[in-house]
């Protein structure tokens, strides 16, 4: 069975395996890397009150206020170069913003604040802001578990799948089975040979992860391992199925394609998956994908036990013996 | 056991549209130790009925007895104690030819070491190569040695030397013979009629999924009623000559069994070429006919072919 892995001699294939997903780290690291809001970008719509209110808004350095006519500032809010602007007229202040910029909401409060103020108002209470960027809880933490779940999809699938139709045209799988090879073996074999690929591949991830972004791991390194083990083999076995019948390299990259299209977007590899509707989270929660994801996440960033993951183990489980075994009955060892 | 191979109405249609009747009752009897060769031009269906035989392809109707047994019911077995190489399959590039060998091995109970296997096929010096680097005799002998390597008592060769240089299919051939030289039984297709004739005991001509002789290289040639061919062309010749009655001459002169004409040539098949010869001169000449081309040989088995289809083995 071992000796399978010979199959997977592709010095080509290391770059994509191995850096990809660390180039991904750092890209989406430094893109969203916690960083104190250095700079809020108001526009003021010119008015003689505008004009002697700006002083007052210098106060906060943060702020870079600019005076434009009405149609100027609101361009800019809608090409993002602003982060919000305000109408002000003798006692009243009219706020333009886009809520769904966190940027923006920033933008009005602090504004507000300062105007409110200059007008005479006295804030009763003490306010001190402390920002949240311990290790744990940042982007980068909660980002570092979907990319590993991600890789671990795309490489058993991809890695998988195209070996199994590789063989299939050149007639290797035929003519294997013109041989006494027990096919079970033979279908283990090829998973296997994926598994020994992924595992320090993903360590390699982690421990890229750390040491530049200082992402830490607070659960147990063997249950970590033990997830990642069992997402390679889930995947693979669906890598499997997915190939068990397909004749050319372009059906079955549509096919994987298809699969994992909703994983991607549904299984919370970038975000979580509580931003969807509540009653289709049940439907997330069986994608193969989301238990992985889930299950790393507990573990790495909450120092959760393997013992607490047994539901979305399960679902793995389930996920690889029921593609294994539909891969073995359905495939087409020739053409 | 009385035959290694036997198959009696050997039907196989491919579902399609149209429907391919690829083999259509096809009898074949091969026994132990022996070397049987399905001769026939492309298409022919050789490569669906070793298929069959292999367990490959299910059959539409008839029966097939391999090594005593019967696909379906005793698949391991047979397996166990068959050989194959396909037409066409790419063994892994990223192997080399020791890891090859040694991962086929490992599929049979018994079998030969990697090693000697490496040497039946003189591959011994290229045993750390990449199988990617190999040249096409060598990839040609290492699918015969991935076939060979579970020493089995049957081996099945689909084309094994199409393609190849001469000097290859040489090897080849001497790598077959010294296979069989320990009582092994072996089929192979091919559609060269030398091979056929050099390294078969039998041969069964096969044609649009029928075999349409069978025999001894030497019983298949008798077949023709005369051992030698005179070929000719001639310069001033136009159209097709048989439907002008032209050839019916020919087919007079002395120890003429068969006129044949494929592509301007004109094939005579004759007892004796020295008495036919000064004869068809003379008549060339009565008719002002100026020969452009002359060829007399030993008959061979691709003339049994051109004989029983009026068309050539093979398109060059
Ligand atoms: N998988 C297939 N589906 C449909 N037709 C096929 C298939 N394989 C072979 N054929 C057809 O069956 C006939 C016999 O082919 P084959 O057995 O490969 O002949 P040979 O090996 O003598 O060249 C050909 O007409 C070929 O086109
Ligand atoms: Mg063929």
């Amino acid at each position: 069975m071992a000796r399978l892995r010979e199959f997977y001699r592709q010095p080509e294939a290391v770059f994509w395996v191995y850096f990809f997903p660390i180039l991904m780290v750092v890209a989406l690291g430094i893109a969203f890397r916690n960083k104190p809001i250095e700079e809020i970008k108001v526009d003021a719509v010119r008015s003689p009150a505008a004009e002697t209110l700006s002083e007052a808004l210098a106060s906060d350095p943060r702020i870079k206020l600019t005076l434009l006519d009405r149609e100027e500032c609101a361009k800019r809010l809608r090409t993002g170069k602003s982060d919000e602007y305000f109408l002000l007229d003798g006692e009243s202040v009219e706020y333009f913003l886009d809520p769904t910029r966190p940027g923006s909401i920033v933008a009005r409060n602090t504004v507000n604040d300062l105007l409110q103020r200059a007008a005479g108002r006295d804030d009763p209470v003490t306010v001190t802001d402390y920002e949240l960027d311990e290790p744990g809880a940042r982007y980068i933490d909660f980002l570092v578990p979907g990319l590993i779940g991600m890789g671990l999809m795309g490489g058993g699938m991809w890695g998988v799948g195209f070996a199994i139709v590789d063989m299939r045209i050149r007639k290797l799988l035929k003519r294997f089975l013109a041989t006494p090879m027990k096919k079970s073996h033979f279908l283990m074999g090829v998973m296997a040979s994926r598994l020994v690929f992924m595992i320090p591949e993903m360590i390699l991830l982690i421990v890229f992860a750390h040491y530049a972004f200082g992402v830490e791991i607070y659960g147990n390194w063997l249950a970590i391992i033990f997830v990642v083990l069992l997402g390679a083999t889930q995947f693979s076995g669906i890598g499997l199925l997915v190939a068990s019948r397909a004749k050319t390299l372009e059906s079955v990259s549509g096919l994987m394609n298809l699969v994992m299209l909703p994983m991607w977007t549904l299984s919370g590899v970038f975000f979580s998956y509580e931003r969807f509707p509540e009653t289709v989270w049940p439907i997330i929660r069986l994608l193969p994908l989301t238990p992985l994801i889930d299950a790393l996440r507990a573990i790495m960033t909450e120092g959760a036990t393997l013992a607490s993951q047994w539901q979305e183990l399960t679902i793995m489980t389930a996920w690889g013996v029921f593609s294994f075994a539909l891969a073995l009955y359905w495939f087409r060892w020739h053409d | 056991m009385e035959f290694a191979i036997r198959c009696e109405n050997l039907v196989k249609t491919y579902a399609g549209k149209p429907p391919v009747e690829a083999v259509r009752g096809v009898d074949l009897a091969i026994r132990p130790a022996e070397c049987f060769g399905v001769l026939g031009p492309n298409g022919a269906g050789k490569t669906t009925t070793i298929e069959i035989l292999e367990g490959l392809l299910p059959a539409t109707s008839g029966q097939v007895e391999v090594l005593g047994k019967h696909w379906g019911r005793h698949d391991q077995e047979i397996r166990q104690r068959i050989g194959v190489s396909l037409q066409e399959t790419q063994l892994s590039d990223r192997l080399t030819v020791y890891e090859t060998l040694q991962l086929f091995r490992s599929f049979y109970e018994r079998g030969s070491t990697v090693e000697r296997c490496l040497e039946q096929v003189s591959l011994t010096g290229k045993s750390r190569s990449w199988v990617k680097k190999l040249s096409g005799g060598q990839k040609q002998r290492l699918a015969v040695a991935t076939a060979i390597v579970g020493d089995p008592d049957l081996l099945f060769l689909d084309e094994p030397t199409t393609g190849l240089d001469p000097a290859s299919r040489r090897e080849l051939w001497d790598i077959i013979r010294s296979f069989r030289q320990r009582d092994k039984t072996v089929m192979i297709t091919t559609h060269y009629m030398e091979e056929a004739e050099r390294l078969c005991d039998r041969v069964a001509i096969f044609d649009h999924g029928k075999v349409i002789a069978l025999g001894t290289p030497n019983e298949l040639i008798a077949l023709l009623g005369a051992e030698h061919v005179i070929e000719f062309s001639t310069e001033n010749h136009n159209g097709d000559s048989r439907s002008s009655g032209e050839l019916d001459w020919m087919e007079r002169l002395p120890t003429v069994d068969h006129v044949d004409e494929i592509e301007g040539q004109i094939r005579l098949t004759v007892a004796q070429p020295h008495i036919v010869l000064p004869e068809l001169m003379q008549n060339l000449a009565q008719r002002n006919l100026r020969m452009a081309s002359l060829t007399t040989r030993h008959a061979s088995l691709e003339d049994v072919f051109v004989n029983l289809t009026g068309r050539q083995l093979s398109e060059n």
